[in-house]
């Protein structure tokens, strides 16, 4: 199929961008998206002009590297998947692509299709860990029965892959989502219960900080997930700050 | 240099604990003034980070990636090994070790892998204990599988993603000493070169992904843990952007390279479908215990079927070749990893393969539906069933067990492998070779060291499933904490190690000039250009069936690649800004060198074992007839390469093997 690619083209964070049009040949069905995109690539190289950046690596679906928001979608027209996982099949000949990186203010584009998510490392060193050494010597790992009901849930919420779909679904460019998640998995788990109230309000704290906005339970970010993650993750960090606020430490 | 593995004297059981008892350490308020850098944040470079950050240890970590939580680590689905015997099945530290080194066909270290089973169980208690999900049963305990090549279960997974929960598990460790400060974390940063002083690694030279600028960081040690060279083939199941860059750069800079053609060819990989493939997936060996591998029996049909005039569901029972169970009526289906890619080579080559590209068999699960479907049908009380219900029902129980990698499946090929076999065809996967170590993980360069993945230890000639994930946290969180100390207690009056000295001007000036030549360089052909033929020669002669002649052909072909590489290659765009084509050149013109000492390797490893097959070495007859036949008389020792300059003239050197506690046999599937 033949295809044009309105993409945003962006030198580095402080220059101006804007959209450019490309035009792509004999592109296969068979192909994923980001293989489309190399293809581009080759073709833009070969003629001496620079290639478009995009993030990328694993191309399994599993990494969260790649970022794509495609004809106004994150991650493009198909449901549970990431960009590297999205087929040309999807599309038909003669259509006309838009592709632009992640927008979010906490996102700042760094080249054209790739944002800085520095944002998301911060909120995790606020608090997505549990304060164990790591040296060996804790207890038995089947010494603390965990029901298999807690455990799957806490399994589901930690499925998330980092990729930042959520917020570039949100109209509010909010990330709780994604800090919903992290708070959930430990939440769950009575591993994560002595630190829970410092570590849902210092995560909660830093992603205000790097401002995200709040959730108006629209649910665009859960619909667009590519994990699956739920809005049962927002409301149970919304009680986990609730209960914090009330009970202190 | 002579190779001393420093492996401590003494019963086998013993080694570890008494050399730990032994060790020099640094005491806490000396490890506050010492440095160590680590390049690689995946489950080996990440526990290594955050453990000797807890030590007190300042720690430099570094990954190519935005995060370290994007390490390939991240991608390995089925689970990790310990000898926990929670299941009560008779396993011990010992068992673990018996069936690694075996697995390995006997080209592995004893003693490094007895520590490895010795340390397996703490690995799940730290896991645990820092929040990993791990299955579990009704009772709230730990639940196991089983996997390939062992007879008991021992492998703890999280869903199909133990992979990533363990990575996670890492960066949460690492998140907290980042915010503690003792981890500086470097993302989007590439290590181009170790700096050496007086013959110790005292820093690197890292180039920032974003800026382009080429930075200076010292250290009192470095840690490579950077993962494997399988993207040498250009198409494998690694991730993208996984590379040698580090682990070749310490070669070259007197590290030895070992075993480099010990790599594992995974048999079920979803196939190429054309010359744009950039990556190719792999569905779990899981799968391997329900589906029947098969190609035609007769090779008009497998022609018919190439061309799209036959379906497999036409090709009758009775012309069906199920070629596993033919030739090894032991295991069938369930043959180690190596046998079962070599088989499907095989048969593809001789005409039989069932894609457009003849390079794909099919895995079929229609015998298991009607299998399991007949049993539902009992269980649940339905008399007489017609064969559709039974489909049906059978179809339940597979969707449960993989539903997730049926539904991946047909995302890709956009077939829907309930009602037709999937197609699968192996991949490279898996580098049981790399850098030498000695017992403490120390390369051949003092101060240097390499875990995981990127260093050959622990797996010998094959890897066994549930394994890789299991070294890299031995490495990192067990093993390097406590061997790292001993060196660097000669360390606590050095003092910061200066930055701007000769040899790091040097260094970065090396690092400079191969920038400025790939951006000036002006040819006409892109890097891709380069990797993609590297990689054909690389599969077609150096692949998972290996002679004399080709390997011969594959050196002289891959050096002249090479020579045209450096004449010829575009990158377009300049130094100093993000630019992703130099990252590329830059790992390429490494692979073009690493790819021709693999051949060598290859070359001069004339027997077959494990992933490394050589047809002049195969049994002449008898039961075993035309299988890999080892030679351990001649070759059980590791190959270990100094570098000389041109790859063509790398030094062996040979650590002996001694196998004390275990008896060398055959392997056999019969």
């Amino acid at each position: 199929m033949n295809l044009t690619l309105k993409i945003w083209r962006q030198k580095d964070s402080n220059a101006k961008g804007q959209m450019v049009d490309y035009k792509v040949n004999d592109i296969s069905e068979h192909m994923s998206f980001l293989e489309m995109m190399d293809v581009l690539n080759e073709q833009l190289v070969n003629s001496g002009e620079e290639p478009v950046a995009f993030d990328h690596d694993c191309r399994e679906g599993i990494c969260g590297m790649c970022s794509l928001y495609i004809n106004g979608e994150a991650h493009g027209p198909d449901r549970g998947i990431t960009t590297c996982q999205l087929h040309m099949r999807m599309f038909k000949d003669g259509d006309t692509i838009t592709i632009e990186p992640w927008r979010a203010a906490a996102f700042p584009v760094i080249k054209d299709l790739i944002v800085d998510r520095m944002a998301f490392e911060r909120i995790q060193q606020a608090g997505g860990y549990i304060s164990v050494n790591t040296s060996g010597n804790t207890q038995d790992a089947n010494s603390l029965p965990i029901s298999k009901h807690a455990a799957d849930e806490a399994m589901d919420a930690a499925a998330c892959i980092g990729c930042g779909a959520c917020v570039a679904s949100c109209k509010n460019s909010s990330a709780m989502l994604f800090v919903g998640a992290k708070v959930s998995q430990y939440a769950l788990l009575p591993q994560g219960q002595v630190e829970a109230a410092d570590r849902v309000m210092n995560m909660v704290a830093q992603m205000d900080l790097e401002g995200f906005g709040n959730c108006t339970n629209t649910g665009a970010c859960e619909v667009e997930c590519p994990k699956g993650i739920t809005l049962e993750n927002i409301a149970r960090m919304n009680r986990e700050f609730v209960k914090a606020n009330v009970k202190g430490n | 240099m002579a190779l001393d593995s420093k492996v401590p004297e003494g019963p086998i059981k013993d080694k570890w604990t008494e050399y730990k008892n032994h060790i020099n350490l640094v005491n806490p308020a000396n490890k506050r003034n010492i440095d160590i850098i680590v390049v690689g944040t995946g489950l080996a470079g990440g526990s290594a980070a955050a453990t000797l950050a807890e030590l007190g240890y300042n720690v430099k970590a570094f990954a190519y990636q935005d995060s370290p939580r994007r390490a390939h680590s991240i991608a390995a689905q089925g689970g990790i090994n310990a000898a926990k015997n929670y299941m009560g099945d008779g396993d011990s530290n010992y068992r673990l070790f018996y069936d690694t080194v075996k697995g390995g066909d006997y080209r592995s270290r004893e003693a490094n892998v007895h520590r490895l089973a010795e340390v397996s169980g703490n690995i799940i208690d730290q896991c645990v204990a820092q929040g990993v999900p791990f299955a579990r049963d009704y009772g709230g305990l730990l639940d196991n599988r089983s996997f390939g090549g062992v007879l008991v279960s021992r492998t703890f997974y999280a869903k199909g993603q133990t992979g990533q929960q363990l990575l996670l598990g890492c960066y949460s460790a690492m998140n907290r000493q980042i915010a503690r400060g003792k981890i500086e974390m470097f993302n989007r940063h590439e290590m181009l070169d170790v700096v050496k002083v007086n013959g110790k690694a005292r820093g690197i030279i890292a180039r920032n992904l974003i800026t382009g600028e080429i930075e200076r960081h010292s250290a009192h040690a470095v840690v490579i843990a950077t993962g494997g060279y399988g993207n040498v083939y250009f198409l494998s199941t690694n991730a993208m952007g996984s590379n040698a860059t580090a682990a070749w750069k310490i070669h070259k800079k007197g590290a030895y390279f070992a075993n480099p053609c010990f790599t594992q060819i995974h048999p079920t990989c979803i196939p190429r479908s054309g010359d744009y493939q950039s990556k190719l997936t792999l569905m779990s060996e899981s799968l391997r215990n329900d589906g029947r591998i098969w190609v035609p029996a007769k090779l008009e049909d497998a022609k018919a079927i190439q061309q799209g005039k036959l379906k497999p569901t036409d090709i009758a029972e009775a012309d069906r070749d199920y070629y596993l169970e033919r030739r090894y009526p032991a295991f069938g289906n369930l043959v180690p990893r190596d046998v079962a890619s070599r088989a499907a080579k095989e048969r593809c080559d001789a005409g039989y393969g069932v894609n457009a590209t003849g390079e794909a068999v099919y895995l079929d699960f229609a015998s298991a539906f009607v299998r399991y479907g007949t049993e539902q049908a009992k269980i649940h009380g339905i008399k007489n069933p017609s064969d559709a219900e039974i489909k049906k029902l059978g179809q339940g129980i597979i969707e449960s067990k993989y539903g997730n990698l049926f539904q991946m499946y047909e995302k890709i090929i956009a077939e829907n492998p309930y009602e037709t076999p999937m197609m699968i065809y192996p991949a490279t996967h898996y580098t049981m070779g790399g850098i030498w170590v000695d017992y403490n993980l120390m390369t051949t360069v003092e101060g240097l060291y390499c875990i995981g993945e990127a260093n050959f230890s622990d797996h010998g000639a094959n890897r066994l499933g549930a394994s890789a994930l299991m070294q890299g946290l031995a490495d990192g969180y067990f093993v390097l904490p406590y061997t790292i100390g001993d060196y660097l207690s000669d360390d606590i009056r050095t003092g910061k190690i200066p930055t701007d000295t000769p040899e790091f001007e040097e260094a970065e000036k090396e690092v400079k000039d191969k920038i400025d030549f790939f951006i000036n360089n002006k040819g006409t052909k892109t890097v891709d250009h380069f990797h993609k033929r590297l990689g054909k020669v690389m599969w077609d002669k150096v692949g998972m069936s290996r002679n004399e002649k080709d390997l011969t052909a594959a050196m002289a072909e891959i050096k002249e690649i090479r020579e045209e590489f450096w004449k010829d290659v575009m990158v377009p765009g300049s130094a100093n800004e993000m630019n992703v084509e130099l990252e590329k050149a830059g790992r390429v013109a490494d692979f073009l060198e690493l790819g021709e000492l693999f051949a060598k390797d290859a070359l001069v490893r004339r027997e077959s074992c494990g992933g490394h097959f050589r047809e002049e070495s195969v049994e002449l007859d008898g039961e075993q007839k035309g299988e890999a036949k080892r030679d351990d008389v001649n070759f059980a020792f590791v190959s270990a390469w100094e570098y000389k300059g041109e790859p063509a003239d790398a030094v062996l050197h040979k650590e002996e093997l001694e196998f004390k506690d275990i008896e060398l046999k055959q392997r056999s599937y019969k």
